[in-house]
């Protein structure tokens, strides 16, 4: 082999190496960091494991919100119409963040079954619904229409 | 009637960007000097032609004129003046309009700076680009058009621009940070003229190299003034959420700094040449998905306009057609774009060849995390899923650090070869000195062993350090300091300002997310809060009235450690128009520290919720970004940029041109 073509494969090894080293380190952080989504109706029917961190979307349920007097507790009730899950969230909410609109919160179940969130998120158009509150909108009204069929 | 003629100006645009994709391009490969010559008029009538669209999409908003759809959405009779005007930009088609505008404002920069370069390479240049600006005008002419109208019945009154958007930033950063991301097309078509001319030497990259400089400081600036806008106006204390929005102008800038560096090999040594074409076809490439991401509406994000799926279809049907084509054409030319080969494995090549392949990396990495959700959605059957920060920080941060082990070795060393012994002597001294100031600083300040602080500060020096070094050698043998100093080219202090900017701004995001602290309260007027040394002491709130908005003001006296320091007067506005609340935070920033209040809801008994913030060196990171893009300014008024000019115009057929500064030449 001459000289400066062994140059040129020590140069590709040493990129091949950092490369795959590099997508290696990025595959085992992303399986480390995704959040998966649920629906209302996926957390109803108990699919969430307590202590997972997760995100649930659905619209803030008309008249659900509770806020404490004396602390920064609130709570309140996100459905996708078919069913409901209660969200208890400490500090303050966004500013697009109002009943009947779609929401994003980030958390996880403590073991009792409650939803405590860490992050609430509404978005910052009010046109634009969160393509994950939306799925899960549809997948509960196809849910539905598909029991009414059934009767 | 006016908008009309927007509407017809935009068509005419279109046509003449056809004739200059088609023209130029023919004329330049069977040499017909005519047709060639047609490439600069045919620039300068599509610049023209959407100059008077943009204008006449203005003068609508300014005469509330709301039969037209876009306006109607966008404005309101009460917005004030300056944000009817930045409205055109507040929305989809209208920003999609200003965008194209954008980019026949780089091709008329081009037609007017290039009169060095030869007739043929600019008119494919041109053509090139003309072709890019025939996607975007029939992109708004078929799927989003600035101009329809609602007629018969137009609405008495708009719905109002996004409250967050009426903004200073918001002036500022989208026409910034469009024109550094379209200035990289320009980049791109100086590729595509080099693949198909097959002309791709040192005076090629130092064409190439002003306007790849420029688009990149550009961005820089852009991607700055995003931050700090979504920093002060967005309100959740934060400067950089990794949003499926935010990335992909990141992924753009790593890789234009990676180009910008292996552009300067290639100059310099006419090495990497095959690798700077496609480090140029990726970072157009990046800027187009960008495109498509924030217009197809796949990724959730506060970026992404209103979703319809027929224009994120075409959108992805333009990117692979010009990716898939220039890929071609790299495929079939590229193996004929020989690259010298000769140099030893320590040596500036081999060191900027680090420097491209962790940024590359970064940006796979963050690509990687962007189109996650969107790839597992479309292979688990729907699964919903997002990527969270942490992800983006575990692979981004300890890159960027190994990236400044390198920015403080790559300039100090040498093109070709340098001796392991020759760096080790020069740069041994500078980094025992960064460690045992970088241990000891943070320990003595804080009297405690913060292992980040001491990696940041440990780092910042060593590229400080080795910065300084690198002047003094540069300086030591000539007669005196000044007439060392002198003989630095723009481009060297260029290089430096911008590794300076970049380690004050990693130094920045580093020690600011390390001492950050905040608290949520609610208090009573009277009653006041401790955080850190402060003591924010709630006084109220009272009503304010805006020009389209009314607001509760919150008055919140300062104290640090018993000394009074100011009064911060957050708001809660709500938008009349369209009914949107929004936070106006009250910050204090100084060099060292910002406080930050956002205001939360009021309660029934007069109390108020807020969350308070003390965010130590946060101002560096756009203080940082601002050296950057100087940096990448300077270097653009390099005296050798001009000097081939002086040359040609003597009428010097010289395909490479001696500079005369001899020695050592910057990056």
């Amino acid at each position: 082999m001459k000289p400066h073509r062994r140059k040129k494969l020590g140069i590709l090894i040493f990129i091949a190496t950092g490369l795959s080293l590099a997508i290696g380190l990025s595959l085992y952080a992303l399986s480390n960091n995704i959040d998966l989504f649920f629906t209302p109706t996926q957390v109803a029917a108990g699919e969430v494991t307590p202590g997972q961190r997760i995100r649930v979307g659905g619209m803030v349920k008309e008249g659900s919100v509770e806020h404490s007097d004396e602390t920064l507790q609130v709570s309140f009730i996100t459905t996708d119409y078919s069913n409901d899950v209660r969200i208890f969230y400490s500090g303050i909410l966004p500013d697009l963040f109002r009943e009947g609109q779609g929401i994003v919160a980030e958390g996880s179940m403590t073991p009792e079954g409650l939803f405590v969130a860490s992050r609430v998120l509404a978005r910052h158009d009010e046109n634009y619904m969160s393509v994950e509150v939306k799925a899960a909108l549809d997948a509960a009204e196809a849910q539905r229409s598909l029991v009414q069929g059934a009767y | 009637m006016i908008p009309e003629l927007g509407n017809f100006a935009l068509i005419l645009a279109f046509c003449l960007s056809i004739l200059l994709a088609v023209v130029p391009m023919v004329g330049a490969a069977r040499g017909h000097v005519i047709w060639i010559s047609l490439a600069r008029p045919l620039t300068a009538g599509v610049f023209v032609f959407l100059s008077i669209s943009l204008v006449i999409l203005g003068y609508s908003f300014v005469t509330d004129d709301f039969s037209v759809q876009f306006v109607a959405q966008h404005s309101n009779t009460m917005l004030p003046l300056q944000y009817k005007v930045t409205a055109v930009w507040g929305g989809h088609e209208g920003s999609f309009l200003f965008w194209t505008w954008m980019l026949a404002a780089w091709m008329l920069a081009v037609s007017i700076f290039s009169k060095a370069m030869p007739e043929e390479f600019v008119a494919r240049v041109l053509a090139v680009m003309g072709l890019i600006c025939v996607g975007y005008t029939l992109f708004m002419l078929a799927t989003s058009n600035p101009f329809d109208r609602v007629l018969p019945l137009p609405p008495a009154d708009g719905a109002d621009l996004n409250a967050a958007l009426q903004d200073f930033a918001f002036i500022i950063h989208p026409p910034a940070l469009y024109m550094g991301y379209v200035g990289f097309s320009v980049v791109f078509a100086f590729a595509i003229a080099a693949l198909l001319s097959g002309r791709l030497d040192a005076a090629w990259a130092r064409w190439c190299r002003p306007w790849a400089n420029a688009a990149w400081a550009i961005l820089t600036l852009g991607l700055s003034l995003g931050s700090w806008w979504a920093y002060y106006e967005l309100g959740w204390g934060g400067w950089w959420a990794w949003d499926p929005v935010e990335n992909p102008p990141l992924i753009t800038w790593l890789l234009g700094a990676a180009m910008i560096h292996s552009l300067a090999a290639t100059e310099k040594r006419g090495v990497f040449k095959s690798w700077t074409i496609l480090l140029a076809i990726m970072a157009f490439a990046s800027s187009l998905l960008g495109t498509f991401i924030t217009r197809s509406g796949l990724l959730t994000s506060v970026h992404a306009f209103a979703t319809d799926p027929t224009r994120g279809v075409y959108i992805l049907g333009f990117l692979v057609f010009i990716i898939g084509a220039s890929l071609l054409l790299y495929a079939i030319r590229a193996p004929s774009l020989k690259s010298e080969f000769g140099f030893g494995s320590f040596s500036r090549e081999i060191f900027l060849l680090a420097n491209n392949l962790i940024l590359v990396v970064a940006s796979a990495a963050i690509l990687l995390g962007t189109l996650y959700p969107m790839v597992y959605q479309a292979m688990s059957d729907g699964d919903l899923i997002s990527v969270g920060p942490p992800y983006f920080n575990t692979i981004f941060v300890p890159l960027m650090g190994i990236l400044v082990v390198f920015m403080g070795i790559g300039p100090v060393s040498r093109w070709k070869k340098t001796s392991g012994s020759y760096l080790w002597s020069q740069l041994s001294k500078v980094a025992l000195a960064a460690i045992v100031l970088g241990i000891l600083i943070p320990v003595v300040l804080t009297m405690d062993v913060p292992l980040g602080t001491i990696a940041t500060v440990t780092l910042a020096l060593w590229v400080v350090f080795a910065m300084l070094k690198d002047l003094v050698l540069k300086v030591a043998n000539k007669p005196t300091v000044l007439a060392g100093l002198k003989t630095l080219t723009m481009s060297y202090w260029g290089m430096q300002l911008a590794h300076f900017g970049f380690v004050m701004t990693m130094a920045g995001a580093c020690l600011t997310s390390i001492y950050s602290i905040e608290r949520s309260v609610l208090l009573l007027p009277g009653q006041s809060a401790e955080l850190g040394n402060y003591t924010f002491a709630f006084e109220g709130t009272q009503p304010v009235q805006g020009p389209n908005f009314i607001a509760d003001e919150a008055t919140i006296r300062v104290i640090r450690e018993g000394v009074y320091l100011r009064d911060l007067y957050p708001q809660k506005r709500l938008y009349v128009a369209s009914g949107t609340p929004t936070t106006q935070m009250g910050i204090d920033g100084r060099f060292m520290r910002d406080l930050f209040i956002t205001l939360g809801e009021p309660r029934e008994n007069g109390g108020w919720s807020m969350t308070l913030y003390v965010k130590p060196f946060v101002r560096w990171i756009w203080i940082g970004t601002l050296f950057i893009a100087f940096g990448g300014i300077i270097a653009v008024t390099d005296k050798r940029y001009r000097r081939l000019k002086v040359r040609r115009t003597v009428g010097s057929e010289a395909k490479t041109v001696v500079t005369t500064t001899g020695g050592e030449q910057p990056v």
